[in-house]
């Protein structure tokens, strides 16, 4: 028995629709596999996980914090994707981004700047992960140097240099020694939209990031530009279209909104620059680009998807004791089923008998 | 003269992870497939390695659970990338997320144990040499075997009539197909291989290199091997220079914190991965006028039967 993939004859529009939730679905059969090894109830595992944070209203706005800074990172690597340029180190742009932003909110502490603060602080980060970005674009474009590879060395040297910052020279010296800044003064801080709650302007500015990324895909030149050049890249050598300058901006682009997405973490939800800000925000993106389809709108309900099992996961570690690890596991789990049913679009799924016959004659 | 000999030795040490993993991702690049998921290979490879030397008491079988581990890992992702033609970057990057959730699974019950780490090497006489005594007689055996694998590799190459085959389908996969070679059968076997060596590789670190499990310990050396790859030309005998090299590049950074140099120690670490960058882009520009890499690295095939 063979497994064989056919190409189809055009790509099925129906299963790129309902591709992501059959990977969602087969994730959560093997999650329930996974639970039942690890000798927790399934089904009490699932509700923690999917059903219980969407019930009070602490978790839900916890949620769309969360799926702030994953949908705003996401949102940019999706233009390089599309642009098959592979930026992997968002990450390392988003923690540049936040110590370039704290870098505003550290030296104006305890003076009496006016509210032109935070917005200096958004511009500095989005400026420093845009710049950050261009270091892996342009060695690629330059010289050749496999972007993968480089953003993702990045990613090390941007923690450590956050770790340097706060146990040195932004280490808050009422502190107790602890590894962090100072809190950030209220003019340094993402207000809040709710009084006492926990939404905040983020996740304004992220809805305002995927209508432009909308808008910028469907219906302007650059978008069509980023289409062609990812999809046909000999089409669009012929077009005149230029992919190494697409390169350079998809990842100035990204770059700029993991800055963005880092600084409004910071300053937005914890409130002072320490080490560990991101969960893995910059690599858990990746997986919601492409659980979205690299479409703006599907990174937002992916973007809410994820930040939900984060959320959930963290609610199955108090409530059974299931470790957080078994997040990472799920994601993992997810985008390789969002990939594989991806295939499915372009390919048919066959399996073969080998029929002796067939296979002599054929030989 | 003894500080040299321990420089040296420790050069070695970190160098031995690195080499066994590139060797096995040069060898899945040769046949025209690219993993990116080395270091997702790797971290599970340390945990199952670790797990099965606590459990066992054997540092052999502890490698030998890193082994299969790598080997599982990789055939998840020959399954995705030549079973489903999936893009091989995308899949790449999935095993490493996937495979950095497993070992925290895997390894959470281990951490804070111990192990006896990896005897080393004794010949009476042989390993007393002054300088190179130890070097050369009193390793443990992942270097001795992490040798070994590079001269296999480059004899497997470029000496048998399979390493030919190998190489024809990393460099036109359409015309070894037509040739009638089984394409995605080899590569199959060639992923699996490098599976093997990210596993064997991972698990030396917590066998041999620190003799307890710590989750992330990895900390990007699979993707240095893929840097390693690129750097070697994917030709063996390159790619034991600059994984020494880089070993070279860890212990330096290493001592110069012990010696206290002023410089601060975030920096210092730093130092192995910025020197990743530019060798990435010293070896890409090198060579602008043509590009080395196997010629169907990366690409999808579907035979068409």
């Amino acid at each position: 028995m063979q497994l064989v993939l056919e190409k189809r004859a055009e790509r099925s529009g129906t299963i790129a629709l309902v591709s992501p939730l059959i990977a969602v679905g087969l994730t959560i059969v093997t999650m329930v596999i996974l639970f039942a090894i690890l000798g927790k109830n399934p089904l009490l595992a699932l509700h923690a996980y999917f059903i219980a944070p969407l019930t009070d209203g602490y978790s839900l706005q916890e949620i769309a914090v969360k799926a702030t800074p994953l949908v705003m990172i996401a949102i940019g690597l999706s233009l390089c994707y599309l642009a098959n340029a592979w930026n992997i180190g968002a990450e390392g742009q988003f923690l540049i981004g936040a110590v370039a932003g704290s870098w505003i909110a550290v030296r104006t502490q305890g003076t009496d700047a006016g509210a032109w603060v935070l917005p200096a602080m958004l511009v500095l980060a989005a400026a420093a992960g845009a710049l950050y970005a261009l270091i892996p674009a342009i060695c690629k474009v330059k010289f050749g140097a496999s972007e993968i590879l480089t953003s993702l060395m990045l990613v090390y040297v941007a923690d450590l240099f956050l770790d340097y910052l706060v146990r040195g020279p932004w280490r808050d010296p009422h502190g107790f020694n602890f590894p962090t800044t100072a809190e950030f003064d209220p003019v340094a801080t993402v207000p809040l939209l709710i009084e006492g709650g926990r939404l905040h302007l983020g996740s304004i500015i992220v809805l305002l990031v995927v209508a432009a990324a909308a808008i910028l895909l469907g219906r302007t030149i650059k978008g069509f530009e980023i289409r062609v050049v990812g999809a046909a890249p000999r089409a669009a050598r012929f077009g005149g279209f230029k992919a190494d300058r697409l390169i350079i901006l998809t990842f100035a682009i990204s770059g700029a909104l993991a800055g963005l997405a880092g600084i409004i973490e910071v300053a937005g939800p914890i409130g002072h620059l320490q080490p560990g800000i991101s969960p893995g925000y910059g690599f858990t993106a990746i997986i919601v680009a492409f659980l979205g389809r690299l479409n703006p709108l599907g990174i937002l309900v992916a973007g809410l998807f994820l930040a939900l099992t984060f959320i959930g996961g963290e609610q199955a570690q108090i409530a059974m004791k299931i470790p957080l690890d078994v997040t990472k596991v799920f994601q993992g789990i997810l985008l390789f089923y969002v990939l594989a049913c991806d295939s499915l679009i372009l390919y048919r799924f066959k399996l073969v008998f080998p029929n002796r016959q067939v296979a002599r004659g054929a030989g | 003269m003894e500080l040299v000999e321990a420089i040296i030795l420790s050069v070695l040490a970190a160098s031995t992870p690195l080499l066994i993993a590139a060797t096995g991702e040069l060898v899945t690049e040769r046949s025209g497939v690219l993993n990116l998921g080395v270091e997702g290979m790797m971290i599970v490879g340390a945990a199952c390695g670790f797990a099965g030397a606590w459990l066992s008491g054997s540092v052999f079988i502890g490698a030998l659970f890193g082994i299969v581990a790598g080997v599982l890992m990789s055939l998840v992702f020959a399954l995705m990338a030549l079973g489903l033609a999936v893009n091989q970057v995308a899949t790449g990057l999935a095993l490493t997320i996937l495979g950095v959730g497993l070992s925290g699974l895997i390894g959470a019950g281990f951490v804070g144990e111990r192990i006896t780490p990896a005897v080393h090497l004794h010949i009476p006489g042989a390993t007393d040499i002054p300088l190179i005594g130890r070097v050369l007689f009193g390793e443990d055996g992942f270097v001795y075997v992490s040798i070994a694998l590079v001269v296999g590799v480059w004899w497997f190459l470029y000496r048998t009539r399979a390493g030919l085959i190998l190489r024809a389908c990393g460099d036109n996969h359409a015309s070894a197909h037509a040739l009638g070679y089984p394409v995605l059968r080899i590569r199959t076997f060639a992923v699996m291989f490098g599976g093997a060596c990210a596993g064997l590789a991972g698990a030396y670190l917590p066998l041999a290199y620190t003799p307890f499990f710590v989750p992330g310990m990895t900390a990007g050396r699979g993707w240095i091997a893929l840097a390693l790859v690129v750097f070697s030309s994917w030709r063996p005998g390159r790619l034991v220079l600059g994984a020494y090299l880089f070993g070279a590049v860890t212990i330096l950074q290493l001592h110069a914190q012990g010696w206290g140099v002023g410089i601060p120690s975030q920096f210092m670490s730093a130092l192995p991965y910025l020197a990743t960058v530019v060798v990435l882009v010293l070896i890409s520009r090198e060579r602008s006028g043509g590009s080395t890499a196997p010629a169907a690295l990366g690409t999808v095939f579907v035979p068409d039967c």
